[in-house]
């Protein structure tokens, strides 16, 4: 059980050879092994989402994933959700901007969840929008920000697709 | 006096205050550098596991360690024998000598009284390690019966001690003589579900000693870390100056996050005995079987009231589900719950009688609006079950028994935490007025009759609330200006989320004529500041800010008669504007920034002046009376009669908060506030089996409201009635979102259902439900 592996891992473009034991799931590699702390752990049952980062471009439950299963796949954190200079993603920004966040925990999953969402349907409508971000929880803002924030995200990032 | 003379920034004429600003927090925790006290790591930590009771009630037998000592990487496995030199935790403010024989030990100590106790810890040098000794923990426990009800007959809780631990009754008037001379008596028999806060983040302590300098460290503070730091200090009768709490980021509070619980206590303990950090992160089981429950109660509550449905006396006898022992806050939820049970009502005369017992289930304490929700729930139940008897509608009973805004200050005969009950200001009848318009009410009315009239089981409820806000008796600040011109304000306020360090800045930058992204805010750190009344009870933006604003307001008193030696003119006669001293006649003309004066100012300068250098003060604000916000819930519902759920479909809240700080994140508060009682509502609640074991442990089992369930909340925030008991007309808003939640959604289900008074125990979970609609089919 504890006999470990060599695993090398790419997380936001940065590969991390580790030395791993099996049982340890991604979310804990991710936190105490590359110190990419903003993958919060509220449950580890996988309920929550509070852990969702972005794997192969799907949304995953890194508390329901082992490290080791991850190997050879391209990991997208929060870390990894700002620009090369610092700029914001506009999922970021909406989120400061419509106040979506009140004590952050859920944030950093909830904008992994979002982010997978709109890469892989851009024009989502607001009822499968509800369905999808329904998978995440949050305890402080009851929600109305955060499907506003999102939907001006996509606005964002669809006009910006559309400029050349 | 009316609020508004003495509210600081004139309405309409603030910069900053009053206005919806971005939060200053947000950057760090969009882009996941916030940090918790789980991503915080010390050189030569070691990782605590706790062993928990998996019987809800018994006597230990014998707790066999060996396995678990001998797996590599255990540094010590400890029971209560290795820390019987160390008391049961105390009550954070005086409570009545009858509980302390019901205060929680670190851990078990002979019997075990819920599951979920600590028995027993693992300190090992990883988590995984720590996790698969604890396993290896046997606890040998002979089962005795439990005690699962706090109506059921009190039972032993130890020789000689009754599970009911204490009686409070709070009684005024001539309930007697109301009873008698009543035109008819309203009675009703209600209960509130057993659930709490749970917040996302769960919770976390790292206890670190400091041999060196002989300090002892409490990292992931929360809430009080000021006061908790004096418990601390008390417990181990160590000098409180040797104790720093340091609060991180926190992922919620609710009340239920920030008390000390054992595990604040046996970090600590083992950081000192073993000469090493002590991590210790809760898991979401632990958390939902061990941090504090709250709300569960049951009444049996009677009106008289005249004809016209004028309440004459308000009569009621509490069941408080305490859980297994009595943990920091005593007998406050009780308390608090009959000191608020009157609400917005002229109630001539009172009584109430609260029966504060222990059962075998998790320890319970204070959830946001502890007692209110409660109260407020079995108050407008009431209410609508008056209204029905003499054939009014739920709006016209309210009216007719609103205190009026000239009866303000209303001293309510009544005291919450040994403080009388003064309602400062309120305009209710207004804001109940403005309400119903602002919503709709008759339309909306009239198109549920429609749809009712169709088919649908669809219908509108609405509650009253008054919550409680402010209460001091004092706060201080630090404000001071460095040369660079950037203000730094120490405060002993806390942030669970609420977006504390925003409103702090804004009060500032506001006060000071400042950028309020230019002041950085200082809280949960008790080597920071002396003394500190933290974040409970909605009061940290009206008692720190009434600090803030009296310390910044030092500070610009400082600035403008420095400004106005250097700029020739008289201080009265100057602004500050964008962080420069300016004449307010020529804007544009010559001026001096808040940095220049700092450095002229500093220590050894020419301008220090006597006494205190630099632009700094410390300044407190004191008050003695409370402020309460109120306000009005209204609900609209849909009932399946197939399978009894409840669809939310509209939500409106009014509420006078006496001045917005931050309108957006006033908004927030209250949106928040109603999700989480819309939870309690309709679909969380710790269950018990017949053994008391907890079928509640998992976030499959214990449900709260996702993005499905939650409806988009509309809100109308009312500042009509500024408190008089601050100088920034504030009350606090931390809570008004929940309380009336479960009193709204319960009117609106007897709507639906065409049943008044069909509701009379939360949450309305679909089971509930069905079996109201199947009763009303008989």
């Amino acid at each position: 059980m504890s006999q470990k592996l060599e695993v090398k891992l790419t997380v936001n473009g940065r590969d991390y050879v580790l030395s791993l034991e099996p049982r340890w799931t991604l979310a804990d590699v991710l936190r105490e092994h590359c110190g990419l702390t903003g993958t919060h752990l509220g449950c580890e049952h996988g309920v929550c989402g509070a852990c969702t980062v972005m794997i192969d471009g799907q949304a995953v439950r890194s508390c329901l994933m082992f490290a080791v299963q991850a190997q050879g796949k391209a990991i997208v954190t929060v870390e990894g959700l700002a620009g090369p200079g610092g700029e914001l993603h506009p999922l970021q920004q909406a989120f400061i901007d419509h106040h979506a966040l009140q004590c952050g925990f859920c944030t950093p999953g909830f904008l992994m969840l979002a982010h997978a969402t709109l890469l892989e349907s851009p024009d989502i409508d607001d009822e499968a929008l509800i369905d999808i971000l329904a998978s995440n929880l949050c305890r402080c803002t009851g929600y109305k920000n955060i499907l506003a924030a999102v939907k001006t995200a996509a606005a964002v990032m669809k006009a910006r697709r559309r400029q050349p | 006096m009316t609020g508004a003379s003495v509210t600081a920034f004139e309405k309409g004429k603030t910069r900053v205050f009053g206005r919806s600003v971005s939060r200053i927090e947000d950057l760090p925790l969009v882009t996941g550098r916030g940090r918790y006290v789980a991503d915080l790591d010390f050189p030569r930590q070691i990782h605590m596991r706790v062993v928990r009771s998996e019987e809800a009630h018994g006597r230990i037998v014998a707790i066999r360690l060996d396995a678990a000592r001998a797996v590599p990487g255990v540094v010590a496995v400890w029971t209560h024998a290795d820390i019987a030199g160390l008391p049961p935790i105390d009550f954070r403010d005086p409570a009545a000598e009858a509980l302390k024989p019901y205060r929680q030990p670190l851990l078990a100590k002979g019997v075990v009284r819920y599951v979920g106790e600590p028995v027993a810890v693992v300190l090992a040098e990883s988590p995984y390690v720590a996790e698969d000794a604890a396993e290896l923990v046997a606890v040998e426990v002979e089962a005795l019966p439990p005690l699962l009800d706090a109506a059921a007959p009190p039972a032993a809780f130890a020789p000689g001690l009754s599970t009911e631990a204490l009686e409070l009754s709070q009684e005024y008037g001539d309930v007697a003589a109301a009873f008698r001379e009543a035109h008819c008596i309203v009675e009703a028999e209600l209960s509130i579900g057993r659930h709490s806060g749970v917040p996302m983040e769960c919770r976390g302590a790292i206890g670190r000693y400091d041999a060196a300098y002989d300090v002892l460290e409490l990292w992931g503070a929360a809430k009080v870390p000021h006061r908790n730091r004096e418990a601390l200090a008390r417990f181990f009768g160590r000098p409180s100056s040797s104790v720093q709490l340091h609060e991180c980021h926190v992922g919620g509070g609710f009340g239920i996050r920030g008390e000390l619980y054992p595990e604040d206590f046996l970090v600590c303990a083992a950081s000192m005995r073993l000469g090493c950090p002590v991590k210790w992160i809760e898991d979401r089981r632990e958390h939902l079987i061990a941090a504090n429950h709250s709300r569960q109660q049951h009444h049996r509550v009677r009106a008289a009231v005249d004809a016209e449905g004028r309440i004459l006396a308000l009569e009621d006898a509490i069941f408080l589900d305490q859980g297994a022992y009595v943990r920091t806050h005593g007998a406050r939820v009780l308390d608090l719950t009959l000191a608020m049970l009157p609400g917005p009502y002229r109630v001539p005369a009172f009584r109430a009688v609260g029966h504060f017992r222990l059962t075998n289930k998790t320890p319970a304490a204070t959830y946001r609006a502890p007692g209110r929700y409660e109260g407020t729930f079995v108050r407008e139940r009431l209410l609508d079950a008056i209204a029905a008897r003499l054939g009014l509608d739920g709006v016209a009973i309210r009216r007719r028994n609103l205190i009026a805004s000239n009866e303000m200050p209303y001293a309510r005969q009544l005291t919450a935490n040994g403080h009388p009950i003064i309602l400062d200001s309120g305009d209710y009848a207004g804001l109940l007025r403005a309400a119903l318009e602002a919503f709709g009410w008759e339309e909306t009315e009239a198109r549920l009759r429609e749809r009712r009239a169709a088919g649908e089981f669809v219908g509108a409820g609405l509650s009253f609330f008054l919550e409680k806000s402010g209460q001091g008796p004092s706060d201080s600040a630090l404000v001071s200006v460095d040369s660079g011109g950037f203000v730094e304000v120490v405060t002993g306020g806390a942030s669970l989320g609420q977006g504390f360090e925003t409103a702090m800045a804004q009060i500032c930058a506001e006060t000071l004529g400042v950028d309020y992204r230019r002041v950085r805010v200082v809280h949960g750190q008790t080597d920071r500041i002396r003394f500190g009344i933290g974040a409970h009870a909605s009061r940290a933006t009206v008692m720190t800010g009434g600090a803030v604003h009296a310390a910044a307001s030092e500070v610009r008193r400082k600035a403008l008669a420095q400004a106005s030696v250097l700029l020739q003119a008289p201080a009265d006669e100057l602004d500050i504007v964008e962080g420069r001293v300016v004449r307010r006649d020529a804007p544009m003309g010559a001026s001096i920034s808040l940095g220049e004066l700092s450095r002229a100012s500093g220590p050894g300068r020419d301008g220090a002046g006597n006494g205190m250098p630099g632009l700094y003060s410390e300044s407190w604000f004191h008050t003695e009376g409370m402020a309460f916000p109120y306000g009005v819930h209204i609900a609209v519902v849909r009932v399946d009669r197939a399978t009894g759920q409840v669809a939310v479909e509209r939500y409106f809240v009014a509420t006078d908060v006496g001045r917005a700080v931050n309108p957006m994140m006033v908004e927030g508060q209250i949106t928040g506030g109603v999700v989480q009682g819309l939870g309690g509502a309709l679909y969380e609640e710790f269950r018990y089996d017949a053994a008391g074991q907890p079928l509640s442990a998992t976030f499959a089992a214990y449900l709260m409201p996702t993005m499905r369930e939650a409806p988009k909340v509309e809100v109308l925030i009312a500042e009509d009635a500024p408190s008089p008991n601050n100088p920034l007309g504030i009350k606090g808003v931390g809570e008004g979102g929940c309380t009336g939640a479960g009193a709204a959604i319960a009117s609106a289900i007897d709507a639906a259902i065409g049943r008044p008074g069909a509701v009379t125990a939360l949450p309305a979970t679909p089971e509930r439900v069905l079996s109201l609609l199947e009763a009303a089919r008989r």
